[in-house]
């Protein structure tokens, strides 16, 4: 009888990694690889430097708009034609492109979305948030340009077999603490490099209470800790998330850890009673709680959205806190859902109404001002809140501007008052 | 042997400050390199030049994926990193693109500005003007793939035995 096994070594196993020692090198063979304009760009030039012709399954090849577009200038717009041409010269049949393809939107999203993300599956994404898709109890792995064109050659990547770490939560945060609150509390007690090469997993009661959508706040930070990958189990939830999405739901089903998984290491999180966290320039991993920063933290522009916290649940959170409310004087916000689909929910929930009538700018699905490319790039001595997942010094726009990260309630009460304040204080 | 002058780096110093997303629709090495760590330090950015080893802190490269922070350093000249700990896709990308990398915290704490510093993978020798240390054995894969230049010639060489 074989000893019980984590989430990780599942995948991996499945994957033609057998060993699961840590630290062993192996090749495993990858579900499905994932490109976005900007590391598909390098990637593309890498392939043909490899003598490669053909992408290894164009089927299982996906290529994203998400970073410069809507294109900024000709230089962004000439890159994204690149992709497009690849794509097209490639037969890809993941090509997604928001104002040209119907269902598109930032990668992370769009890719779960459409249901090209499965329990128990493994993926490599040009994009350091693939860990999202363990939100659906996927191995997403984040690389490089050169790894993704190999990946498309070969249909496999190397590996270093990772250790694995269990983060188990217990208790019932607070009314204003969701998804993003739990990832950074786990930020807040490991630092920045406390997962370094580690894959996590996920678990405990406030995680299973979570939805799809506040798993994916979760997961997508895991990379913050420097872990290579972060799962939660898919169960019933993730199921009945996915069951419209893909061609055989009745092939779907729930993937976890066996019972008595033994992990290298196991980080305990209490969560009960969690007020609001919000990450202080210029670390993921300087987490304290809102109410305990002390008044008086200014703020110039306002950030909803992106691959982290673009949802149609984040949307409805900062809904909540603006209606009947004005963005403060000297205020801007900025709400970006993470795909049309989202921004099409949105819309028929009345929540696109409610952002404008505000005061707030609706953007286009993009990865935009998050990455500090455009839509909403910040000037020196400016200080933003956002639901992103970084604020290293320059993240967001000049190198004097700086970012703190936080839930949407947190971002939305920033909106309507100008400053950092327990959401608590607006909505009582 | 790779031998070069030290520029020291702090620790944390993440993708975003090594090359700025603004400038992440740029792919020529050239182009890139002329931004490189202008997010970190102007004055240390303005001082790196071809032929310099960088020696940086805990976890060297943290945060996004982008091959073009070490694109950037290639085209600048830097002929290697030293570092107490590597974050994992920098990492990656440094051995992908065949820039030789070495995690070694005592080195990486010991060795000064602007100091020479000569690294010999085949003798497995790291040596300052002032102290010697021995390179970590390296796991046969990374071996491997080092030898072949990196990763572009040993998907190359599997390409062309696989007759695809």
């Amino acid at each position: 009888m074989s000893a019980p096994r984590t989430m990780t070594t599942k995948v991996l196993a499945a994957h033609g990694m057998a060993d699961p020692t840590p630290g062993t090198y192996g090749l495993a063979r990858v579900d499905r690889v994932m490109l976005n304009d900007v590391s598909g760009a390098v990637a593309m030039q890498e392939f043909a430097l490899m003598g490669a012709g053909r992408v290894f399954d164009r089927e299982r090849v996906a290529c994203i708009t998400d970073h410069f577009w809507p294109a900024k200038d000709a230089r962004s717009a000439d890159h994204v034609a690149r992709l497009r041409t690849f794509a097209r010269e490639q037969d890809i049949a993941d090509y997604f492109e928001v104002g040209a393809t119907r269902a598109a939107g930032i990668e992370h999203a769009v890719l779960a979305e459409e249901g090209r993300v499965l329990p128990g599956a493994l993926l490599v994404g040009g994009d350091s948030h693939t860990c999202t898709a363990g939100a659906l109890g996927a191995m997403g792995i984040g690389v490089g340009s050169t790894d993704l064109a190999a990946a498309m050659a070969l249909g496999e990547v190397w590996l270093r077999v990772p250790e694995t770490v269990a983060v188990r939560f217990a208790g019932t945060p607070g009314r204003f603490a969701t998804g993003k609150d739990l990832i950074l509390a786990t930020l807040g007690r490991v630092g920045v490099d406390g997962a370094n090469y580690a894959a996590l997993e996920f678990c405990g009661p406030p995680i299973e209470a979570l939805g799809v959508d506040g798993r994916m706040a979760v997961c997508n930070m895991a990379v913050e800790a420097g872990a290579k990958s972060g799962m939660i189990a898919a169960d019933a939830t993730t199921i009945e998330w996915l069951a419209p999405r893909v061609t055989d739901a009745g092939a779907l089903a729930a993937f976890g850890p066996d019972a008595g998984a033994v992990y290298d290491r196991e980080v305990r999180v209490d969560v009960d009673g969690l007020a609001p966290l919000v990450a202080v320039p210029p670390s993921p991993g300087d987490v304290r709680a809102v109410d305990a920063l002390g008044r008086g933290v200014r703020v110039d522009q306002v950030y909803v959205g992106n691959c982290a916290n673009g949802t149609i649940s984040d949307l409805r959170q900062l809904a909540e806190v603006l209606r009947g409310r004005r963005v403060a004087d000297g205020v801007r916000l900025i709400v970006v859902p993470a795909t049309q689909a989202i921004e099409r929910q949105a819309l028929a929930e009345g929540l696109i109404a409610t952002f404008i009538e505000a005061g707030a700018m609706v953007s286009p699905p993009t990865c935009g001002a998050c990455f500090g490319g455009h839509m909403g790039v910040l000037a020196a001595g400016e200080t933003a809140v956002a639901t992103t997942n970084r604020n290293f010094r320059g993240r967001m726009g000049h190198r004097d501007s700086r970012v703190f990260l936080a839930n949407a309630y947190v971002a939305g009460a920033a909106a309507v008052t100008g400053e950092l304040i327990d959401p608590a204080e607006v909505l009582g | 042997m790779i031998v070069g002058r030290v520029v020291r780096l702090g620790d944390d110093v993440d993708t975003d400050v090594i090359l700025p997303g603004a400038y992440l629709n740029v792919t020529d090495p050239d182009e890139l390199a002329r931004h490189l760590l202008e997010g970190y330090d102007p004055e240390v950015a303005a001082r790196v030049t071809a032929g310099d080893v960088l020696v940086a802190g805990r976890n060297m490269g943290t945060g996004s994926s982008r091959e073009h922070a070490v694109l950037a350093l290639r085209g600048r000249g830097v002929r290697a990193v030293i570092a107490e700990s590597f974050a994992r896709i920098f990492l990656r990308n440094c051995l992908n693109l065949g820039l030789p990398v070495v995690e070694h915290p005592d080195a990486a704490r010991a060795l000064a500005e602007s100091e020479q510093v000569a690294i010999d993978f085949a003798a497995g020798t790291l040596a300052g003007e002032h102290e010697r240390w021995a390179l970590p054995p390296q796991p046969p894969f990374l071996t491997e793939l080092l030898a072949d230049g990196g990763l572009v010639p040993w998907v190359r060489r599997r390409l062309q035995t696989t007759d695809r």
